[in-house]
């Protein structure tokens, strides 16, 4: 019986090894050292052609993802050594400085971001959440409303902010009569809407089926269904969603140029004055020529990159608890 | 505990006599949309009795028991000619509220289905919905101990109820819903994904609560309708001759469906010789 008739498995069974010596060597070639072994049957052979695809694709792969890091890496470092380096207890409460003038700090545009986001967020927070839960439970699947709703809102996730920015300056600014921390909240809260209404319901849709017929067998409403079961089971979701939403809010600059603009002073009415962000303070200090500002656009963007880390852990430690929807066994 | 559903039935309608079933379960047709799904099949459910539904697959059996406690209502373009009366009183009448008929009416399903909550909340879930005014940790204790669990968990009643084995979490799903007492355990071949000892447990469990409640289960596993149940119906469908309509071909006392069945078709099911 020779090895190189057999498929598969059987040269694995010892009655089927060619006794020692047996010239049963057929798959490659042999060193010295083994010679008076007999090969194994399923040898790798490092000149067969797969194993030379295997191992340049292998390099392949790992030289472009090691080159898609540079640029993140280097935006990371520089950003942590230039901003690291401006941490101190007046950039958090110090004004922007004036133009030449040394020191100062973002205490202004820190807070304004704050004020922006949570503007934003209690504008869109509840719309996005209605909306997402009566997408996937109220609304039947095949009603035109839903059908419209869900399609407007992916067209939306897609909007140049820039839009909502245009859009939020001719309803919110020009009707005002003002820039404000209001037009910059409601800005904001068009871009967070539509990804706020899809994650919500994507998270509603992947609550099994299981577990709403047993709500509604024990003889639960369907407000009960879904405001003690669904919601619950879908919560770490929806929140991944929110935080997503909030840390695209928080970066954004193009909608904030037509609605809050700028402010070089705390935030005053939230109605009728601008209000500072760190968005737009990188946006103007990057491009002067005041050692002063460009630091402190720095320490700006430093603030961005770990409020963006911040959400992103959040996210983790709440989808880590949040209890599995899947059986045990 | 009483609900108002309770309360109404409570008093059989006049017409009544003490012999009569529980449930009187009449359908004519049901449909889902066009479809017809299930026809001519009337069983009666004794009370404190379990009943056992068996017959092969897609035969209608399921939603038969779903029709008891109006599950069917959750499924688009459902539609029922005949009538479920419970105690006399018709639950598809038009004036009936489906949540208060589910609240009497407790269902265990196929898949174990505990809610991503502790053990406690799970069982006391149906106490929350009813807003029970009495003890609720003793209530999840005696439901807890009625379904053959209490040992098991009471040192860790605020764990997950996920975190119970496949066994134990069909316990526990029957825990919760004897907690809130309904008079009729509607039951969805519950052993199903279940190994043999687990299934060997709930089958001694079901003829434990039997004492208290009147139990009817779907299951796919003939020797276990003949070990727990009092009655049994047998549901066929020919789907070899392209029949998609399951209908009931035979109701009596279980042994003497089994040892001497009046239909040649159930004869030949109780042989093996089709499933």
């Amino acid at each position: 019986m020779t090895i190189s008739s057999q498929p598969f498995g059987h040269g694995l069974d010892p009655g089927t090894e060619p006794a020692q010596g047996t010239p049963g060597r057929k798959l490659g070639e042999s060193s010295p050292s083994d010679q008076n072994k007999p090969p194994h049957p399923f040898r790798r052979d490092l000149t067969q052609g797969r194993f030379l695809i295997d191992s340049g694709l292998t390099i392949l792969a790992l030289t472009l993802t090691f080159l898609a890091l540079v640029p993140l890496v280097s935006v990371l470092a520089l950003v942590l050594a230039r901003g690291g380096s401006m941490l101190s207890l007046e950039l958090f409460t110090d004004l922007p400085p004036a133009a030449g003038m040394p020191g100062g700090g973002l205490g202004n545009a820190l807070l304004g971001t704050l004020i922006l986001v949570t503007i934003a967020s209690a504008l869109a927070v509840p719309i996005g959440l209605m909306a997402g839960i009566y997408l996937a439970e109220v609304a039947s699947p095949e009603s035109s409303i839903a059908t419209v709703v869900s399609f407007a809102a992916k067209v939306l996730s897609g909007l140049p902010s820039i839009l909502a920015g245009v859009f939020a300056f001719a309803v919110v600014v020009l009707t005002t009569g003002s820039f404000s921390a209001w037009a910059g909240g409601v800005a904001l809260a068009i871009l967070m809407i539509p990804v706020i209404t899809l994650t919500t319901a994507e998270a509603l849709r992947a609550v099994p089926r299981k577990l709403r017929e047993a709500a509604v067998g024990m003889g639960a409403t369907r407000t009960q269904t879904i405001l003690q079961v669904v919601l619950p089971t879908a919560s770490s979701g929806i929140f991944t969603g929110i935080m997503l939403a909030v840390s695209r809010a928080a970066g954004e600059t193009a909608p904030l140029l037509f609605t809050a603009l700028f402010f070089d002073y705390w935030p005053e009415a939230p109605f009728t004055t601008p209000i500072a962000s760190l968005a737009v303070l990188i946006y103007n200090f990057s491009g002067v020529p005041y050692p002063s500002q460009i630091d402190i656009a720095w320490a700006a963007s430093l603030i961005l990159v770990v409020a963006a880390l911040i959400a992103n852990i959040a996210v983790r430690v709440v989808a880590a608890q949040a209890p599995s929807t899947q059986t045990r066994r | 505990m009483s609900t108002p559903l309770q309360d109404a039935l409570g008093t059989p309608a006049s017409s009544q006599t003490t012999t009569a079933p529980l449930i009187n379960c009449a359908i004519d047709r049901l449909y889902y949309g066009d479809f017809l799904a299930v026809r001519d099949s009337h069983v009666p459910i004794t009370k404190g009795t379990i009943t056992a539904f068996i017959g092969p697959s897609g035969c209608g059996k399921s939603t038969v028991l779903r029709c008891l406690n109006r599950m069917n209502d959750l499924i688009r373009g459902f539609r029922l000619e005949g009538q479920v009366l419970l105690n006399g009183h018709d639950i598809y009448a038009p004036e009936v509220d489906p949540v208060a008929v589910r609240r009497t009416i407790g269902m265990v399903f196929q898949q174990p289905n505990p809610f991503a909550m502790s053990i406690a909340k799970n069982v006391g879930f149906g106490l929350r919905l009813n807003r029970f005014k009495g003890n609720h940790q003793e209530r999840i204790r005696e439901s807890l101990e009625a379904a053959a669990l209490w040992d098991e968990v009471k040192d860790k009643l605020h764990s997950s109820g996920l975190s119970l084995s496949g066994g134990q979490q069909q316990r526990l799903c029957i825990a919760r819903a004897i907690a809130t007492c309904p008079e009729i355990l509607l039951m969805d071949e519950p052993c199903s994904a279940l190994d043999p000892i687990a299934t060997k447990k709930i089958e001694d469990l079901m003829l434990e609560l039997k004492k208290d409640y009147t139990i009817v289960i779907v299951t796919h596993n003939m020797d276990q309708a003949r070990r727990v149940a009092d009655y049994t119906a047998f549901f066929y469908v020919d789907t070899t001759q392209g029949g998609r309509t399951g209908h009931l071909i035979e109701y009596g006392p279980t042994y003497q469906l089994f040892e001497n069945p009046l239909h040649e078709t159930t004869a030949r099911y109780i042989r093996g010789e089709f499933s």
